[in-house]
């Protein structure tokens, strides 16, 4: 799993210049015809993370781990998930795949793998001369704040009867009572976030640059004494975390034997912006 | 004079004579019929059985059953795709019947003035008359009562029939069920030996043939007739857009997956009305299964996968032996998976039997 800022700005620093949560609605567009996305800002912060993937201590299967995490620098991501027409200008020119849609219009795009998200992340990257791309598990859960929920788990968990586990995975799940719903809705229907993120934990699933890792755990303190990667596996996050292979565009057939599975796939892009804060301190005079 | 083979002839037509009467049931006329116990039955929707005894208690009995057609659009899958349903009881499938060898079946079935469509109903537990087929047909706003004598020991599908190309596209629009004819004496394993269930499920398979439009999204319709033209285009493909257990993709998963407890016998009903099956319990078998659902036959033992005919009703019994979640599947995993055809099982109590199954070693990296 990786997870590596590229901003390496102190915390305090940015926390006094960043209003949290505070949207960047400008336009500073490089190119006429492709509006910079609307992007939230969010301050750096510590916040307690459920692991994604699957861990293992004393060869059993266990809780994901909890653990304290940091967002280093200030994370701007888009605002909204990339919208149908938006996608759109990358498949005309060429750059990506038309999505399966489930419905054309003013709604998120939908019917997209990870594999098709990379390759609108380039496209955008390359038509802008910024930096787009997918967030981190981390930096996904730290942007979707109380809307987080990380994976369905149980609370039982008896090493000797392994059922136990499955069974109440299988009821928790079940009792969230949440019924498909597949429809995607115009942009902003879900609401916004307490940072200021709209459409979290909607009905369109969001994929990560998380891969999907078996962990296990060493002793009590919850240190990693091995992890296996796999990379054609990603998390994708909504109203719970799950894993979907890497082809995979719509949710319903991406694995979840048991289980929920996402109501449909989309995406939204964080914008590593080079200078931005070096910028920002010198508009304000800090210099 | 006779010839010899005259004579041989003469005596195996007499043996064949001998042995159709003796094969032949009594024939109770309708005075002796008027004189027998006679029980009401309230059906209960499936996967559930209305409580009946195992085990005859007395003799021959009238069982009576009464079911109320319904037309209705029911959703058959999570994306909200509509089938324009006919339905016996509002159910897909009907409800189970459980009469005993020997009991009359009594069903009173009503078609309310609600409804469109003549509808009627043809067991293939009963003999003679298109299966009572020709005797049921009715119109919106009538009722009929059909009585046939329980003659052979089975789980039997029932279905709508009422003539030509109607009969494929009601049973594809949701009307079939299934009648279950136990031995007086109770189910036998193959040795003869008496087996009982803890408890029973009817499970209902269902091939549904939606129409789709210009984009290739499901169409949907105000009625059965608006859609009748669209849907046997699709029906004559003979590839099912929805294979799916009790009327709905997920209709027996999470808050309605089946239950059980280790240690307990489950029968598991199957039925198809329309097109074979291949019914599965991961992580589980048929301990005893009827695959032709008929119990004058010995049951096969631990099976992997039964076969269902289409057309035809299995019956299968399994103990279960570990705690889980089971997934009960048409084999068929493309219709399973992709067309809808799985149920679920979660089976508490007991404990883990390491002997039968543990993992030795969890997942790690690969010993250099």
């Amino acid at each position: 799993m990786s997870f590596d800022p590229v901003f390496t700005f102190g915390v305090i620093a940015a926390a006094a210049l960043i209003g949290l949560g505070i949207a960047n609605e400008a336009n500073d567009s490089r190119d006429l015809t492709l509006q910079s996305p609307v992007t939230a800002i969010l301050a750096p912060g510590t916040f307690d993370h459920a692991k994604p993937g699957e861990f293992l201590k004393a060869n059993h299967p266990v809780k994901a781990p909890v653990a304290r995490e940091t967002i280093a620098a200030p994370l701007e991501i888009m605002k909204y998930q990339v919208s149908v027409w938006e996608y759109a200008r990358c498949v005309a020119d060429g750059a990506c795949r038309p999505a399966e849609l489930r419905k054309v219009g003013d709604v998120p795009v939908t019917g997209v793998s990870h594999i098709d998200a990379e390759a609108y992340a380039s496209w955008l990257s390359e038509r802008t001369g910024e930096t787009w791309r997918l967030p981190t598990d981390v930096e996904w859960a730290y942007a979707a704040g109380e809307r987080f929920r990380g994976d369905i788990e149980a609370n039982e968990n008896d090493p000797k009867n392994p059922a136990q586990r499955w069974l109440g995975q299988y009821r928790a799940e079940s009792s969230l009572g949440r019924a498909p719903d597949p429809e995607p809705r115009a942009q902003g229907a879900f609401g916004i976030n307490s940072k200021g993120l709209a459409d979290i934990a909607g009905n369109v699933w969001e994929w990560t640059s998380t891969c999907y890792v078996h962990t296990t755990i060493a002793g009590d303190d919850a240190e990693t004494a091995s992890a296996i990667d796999n990379c054609g596996v990603h998390a994708v996050e909504g109203f719970h975390r799950t894993y979907m292979s890497n082809f995979i565009r719509d949710g319903k057939s991406g694995g979840c034997a048991v289980g929920t599975p996402p109501d449909n796939l989309g995406f939204r892009l964080v914008h590593d912006r080079r200078g931005f804060l070096q910028d920002a301190v010198h508009r304000l005079g800090l210099t | 004079m006779l010839t010899r083979r005259e004579a041989l002839l003469g005596s195996v037509l007499t043996a064949a004579a001998v042995a159709t009467i003796s094969a032949m049931p009594t024939a109770a006329s309708a005075k002796d019929v008027a004189g027998l116990p006679r029980e009401k039955v309230t059906l209960v929707a499936p996967p559930f059985v209305h409580a009946h005894d195992q085990v005859a208690k007395g003799g021959p009995k009238v069982v009576e059953f009464t079911m109320k057609i319904e037309e209705k659009p029911v959703v058959i899958d999570a994306d909200g795709t509509q089938l324009n349903a006919m339905t016996y009881n509002g159910s897909i499938p009907g409800p189970l019947m459980v009469v005993h060898e020997g009991d009359y079946l009594e069903l009173t079935l009503i078609n309310p003035d609600t409804n469109t469509l003549a509808h009627n109903i043809d067991f293939h537990a009963a003999t003679g008359a298109l299966g009572g087929g020709a005797l049921t047909l009715i119109n919106p706003g009538e009722q009929v009562t059909l009585r046939f004598k329980a003659t052979r020991a089975g789980t039997f599908v029932y279905h709508c029939a009422p003539g030509g190309a109607m009969i494929p596209w009601h049973v594809v629009s949701g009307m079939s069920g299934t009648v279950m004819v136990l031995p007086r004496d109770g189910l036998k394993d193959d040795k003869g030996k008496p087996v009982r269930y803890d408890r029973i499920y009817y499970v209902g398979e269902n091939d549904f043939y939606i129409p789709r439009d210009d984009q290739g999204k499901f169409k949907k319709y105000d009625s059965a007739g608006d859609n009748y033209d669209d849907t046997v285009k699709v029906m004559r493909g003979l590839i099912p857009t929805h294979v799916v257990f009790n009327g709905k993709a997920g209709s027996l998963t999470g808050e309605h997956a089946m239950k059980a407890k280790v240690g307990e016998t489950v029968l598991i009903i199957h039925s198809q009305a329309n097109r074979d099956t291949r019914p599965h319990l991961i992580g589980g078998h048929g301990d005893f299964v009827w695959e032709q659902g008929k119990f004058a036959n010995p049951p096969a033992r631990d099976l992997e996968t039964w076969f269902i005919r289409g057309g035809s009703a299995g019956a299968a019994l399994y103990t279960f032996l570990q705690p889980g979640v089971y997934a009960y599947v048409n084999h068929n995993l493309i219709e399973a998976v992709e067309l809808g055809a799985t149920a679920h099982f979660t089976v508490d109590g007991g404990s883990w039997n390491d002997d039968l199954m543990m993992q030795v070693e969890a997942p790690k990296a690969i010993a250099s």
